[in-house]
């Protein structure tokens, strides 16, 4: 397979249109110089291919990913599109056709350049995810809880059956402002989660109750230290400060 | 006296116990109840030492009855005395739950008028949690010495995890500083939920719907810096706890002087934080290193090092084990390498039947070389940038502040938050 031919491909930004753009890349048998997306500006000298968005297409190429490499590729294929890589398409499609020549023992081959910065979007994928467990917090909205969280990496789809399972009996809303992105959970005789995409989301005012209970809380985290230990270092290493402004502790009262 | 106040007190009285960890349990959700847990715990907030918070940890009352020398709630001291009810508990627990404050509930207490009373209390706390609001998520109850062992067990039934605090790390330090509280007091609730983890897991085995007896295991802590043991002592100790009560984790708490005392050290004795952590560092090469406590410690030698961790203290006493071969050597020498952990060598384990490791591979798999390149070899090279053969001159080269350490360009440890190009570029038009 050439590497490098003078051909942009422009798609829509799903994953199934990522998915259509591997299909393109192995009919082809080359690798465009670069891929961007539809709404993204034309910027480029070279030819401009965009590639169509065919769900059917879409399906194959996962089921082939599957059955000729290995489930643990599909689902890294499939997680490492939800990261903020640099230039991720090209690297998840050339992570793809190494795969497909070594077969499911890709995955250990990780001195190899992409190998090696897939593993690295991912962990960080999933170490950023697992801040979101730690550190999101809801609001009482009345009917509903609400929490918003400003993440690199679109963390929502791997959060979201947590919170979907832990908070069984709760309706609620989580609110990834960076991608624009909304998960929600509703309660009832049908239970049901769904995402979907926003511009923006205005969410009403706590009530009296919650900020009774968010005062209460501030309290306690104000207290809980010890004072001959204190070490803010420390806390910044375990809680990073990017995270500080959607926490309840760091908001005043 | 509002839940506010009430809050603050049994908040400032239970912040010196140490354990916050939420973890050593999976519980699938269940439909209809609030709350799961998950094995390896969730923190979710630091406090201001850097802590974490991970439960809602408060005393049930500070209202004690004992005298203990050590302790801020001993009945002697002038403070303010506050008890929750099980409603507030309750309340306060649910509602911090469902705003993802916290992942659940740790519960002391002081002993009110008796230990039997004092457990009939925070019972009623747990129990209204767990059977009327169907709370589902992780309770970290205390133990309290002396009270009825059917107590204990009707305690463990709900909790996740329990402890017993064995205080002090010698039975000479308990006469003297806490004489209500005794060796075979703190032993007996202890071998009393050994016994009914042991059984219950025999029970689980032959009924799935058992129920389940102290599931997350249970932990202990004890006061290090109040009295003289030496570093030796508590580590055999330690061992012993975790071999004999098959304990899950043992916590140690730097001692804070809160309290002026004749037995005591001074009020503004710093708290030995730096044997603190040494202690802690120990307690992991027990627990994951294959290490045993005579080999962290000897008798020439009874304390730790206070310029080197302990697994290093040891490799560059036992130099005769290294340089190793990355290729070749036995995963649980790997282990023992200065600056190689249990990740580090898996990744090398799993990598190196794939292909031969170089040093530049060893970077890849983000093993840090910064002390391990004086132990290791690959391909028979080495790039030790001293010869190999006094000890001395490692030891200074691989301690936390020596010069070797500053001027070693650091390679690319896997971060999170490492500068990008974009940065970069951020950084020249002024963005940053």
């Amino acid at each position: 397979m050439s590497d490098g031919a003078n051909i942009v491909y422009r798609y829509d930004g799903s994953y199934q249109g990522f998915l259509c753009c591997v299909a393109r890349c192995c009919n082809e048998r080359r690798l465009p110089q670069a891929i961007q997306l539809l709404d993204e500006p034309q910027g480029t000298l070279f030819d401009v291919q965009v590639i169509d968005t065919q769900p059917h297409l879409a399906q194959q190429v996962e089921r082939s990913v599957k059955e000729r490499i290995s489930p643990q590729v599909r689902d890294m294929l499939r997680r490492g599109y939800l990261t903020c890589m640099e230039e991720k398409e090209l690297r998840l499609i050339r992570f793809l056709l190494l795969g497909y020549r070594h077969g499911a023992k890709v995955t250990e081959l990780s001195v190899n350049e992409d190998v090696h910065a897939i593993d690295k979007a991912l962990l960080y994928l999933k170490n950023e995810a697992h801040y979101c467990v730690e550190f999101l917090r809801f609001t009482d909205c009345g009917n509903f809880l609400a929490a918003t969280l400003t993440p690199n990496n679109r963390v929502l789809p791997v959060i979201a059956g947590h919170f979907t399972q832990r908070f069984n009996t709760e309706n609620f809303l989580i609110y990834d402002k960076t991608h624009g992105m909304v998960f929600l959970h509703e309660t009832g005789a049908q239970s049901r989660g769904l995402f979907f995409l926003t511009d923006s989301l205005e969410l009403p005012e706590a009530g009296a109750e919650e900020r009774r209970y968010q005062d209460l809380w501030r309290r306690f985290y104000d207290t809980i230290a010890v004072e001959g230990r204190i070490n803010p270092q420390l806390r910044r290493g375990n809680m990073p400060m990017r995270y500080w402004p959607n926490m309840t502790e760091f908001q005043p009262a | 006296m509002d839940l506010f106040d009430k809050l603050e007190i049994l908040t400032d009285a239970a912040k010196y116990d140490v354990a916050c960890t939420s973890s050593g349990v999976d519980r699938p959700a269940v439909q209809g109840k609030l709350g799961s847990a998950v094995k390896a715990g969730i923190c979710h907030s630091f406090a201001a030492d850097g802590r974490c918070i991970s439960l809602l940890k408060v005393l049930m009352s500070n209202d004690c009855a004992y005298d203990c020398t050590y302790c801020v709630n001993r009945r002697t001291t002038d403070s303010r005395r506050a008890s929750f009810t099980p409603q507030e508990l309750c309340e306060l627990t649910i509602e911090f739950y469902r705003r993802n404050y916290i992942e659940g509930l740790f519960l002391s207490s002081a002993v009110v008028k008796n230990p039997d009373y004092t457990c009939e209390l925070m019972l009623s706390a747990v129990k209204m949690l767990r059977e009327e609001r169907g709370f589902w998520g992780y309770v970290h109850v205390k133990a309290i010495p002396g009270a009825d062992p059917r107590l204990t067990e009707e305690l463990g039934r709900y909790a996740d995890r329990m402890s017993v605090n064995i205080e002090l790390p010698s039975q000479q330090s308990l006469k003297r500083l806490a004489p209500q509280k005794s060796k075979e007091k703190i032993l007996a609730p202890m071998t009393q939920i050994r016994d009914g983890i042991r059984q219950n897991s025999k029970e689980i085995v032959k009924y799935k719907a058992a129920p389940r007896f102290v599931p997350a295991g249970q932990s202990t802590q004890m006061i290090i810096g109040a009295t003289p043991e030496s570093d030796r002592q508590i580590l055999a100790l330690t061992e012993g706890l975790y071999k004999i009560y098959s304990l899950k984790r043992v916590f140690f708490s730097a001692y804070m002087p809160v309290v002026e005392d004749r037995a005591l050290p001074a009020l503004h004795t710093p708290p030995p934080l730096l044997r603190e952590h040494r202690l802690y560092q120990a307690d992991w090469l027990l627990r994951f290193y294959g290490f045993t406590a005579g080999e962290i410690l000897d008798e020439k030698n009874p304390d730790f090092n206070p310029m080197l961790d302990p697994k290093c203290n040891w490799a560059v006493n036992h130099l005769e084990y290294f340089p190793l071969e990355v290729n070749t050597a036995p995963y649980e020498l790997l282990l023992r390498v200065p600056g190689i952990g249990v990740k580090s060598a898996q990744r090398i384990r799993a990598a190196r039947r794939q292909q031969r490791l170089t040093f530049e591979g060893l970077k890849k798999l983000g093993v840090v070389l910064k002390r391990a390149r004086f132990f290791l070899l690959c391909g028979g090279k080495s790039i030790s940038p001293l010869p190999m053969d006094n000890p001395i001159v490692i030891a200074g080269a691989i301690s936390e502040r020596s010069p070797v350490q500053r001027n070693f360009d650091a390679p690319e440890q896997l971060s999170l938050f490492a500068p990008g190009k974009e940065d970069q570029v951020k950084c020249l038009t002024g963005q940053i």
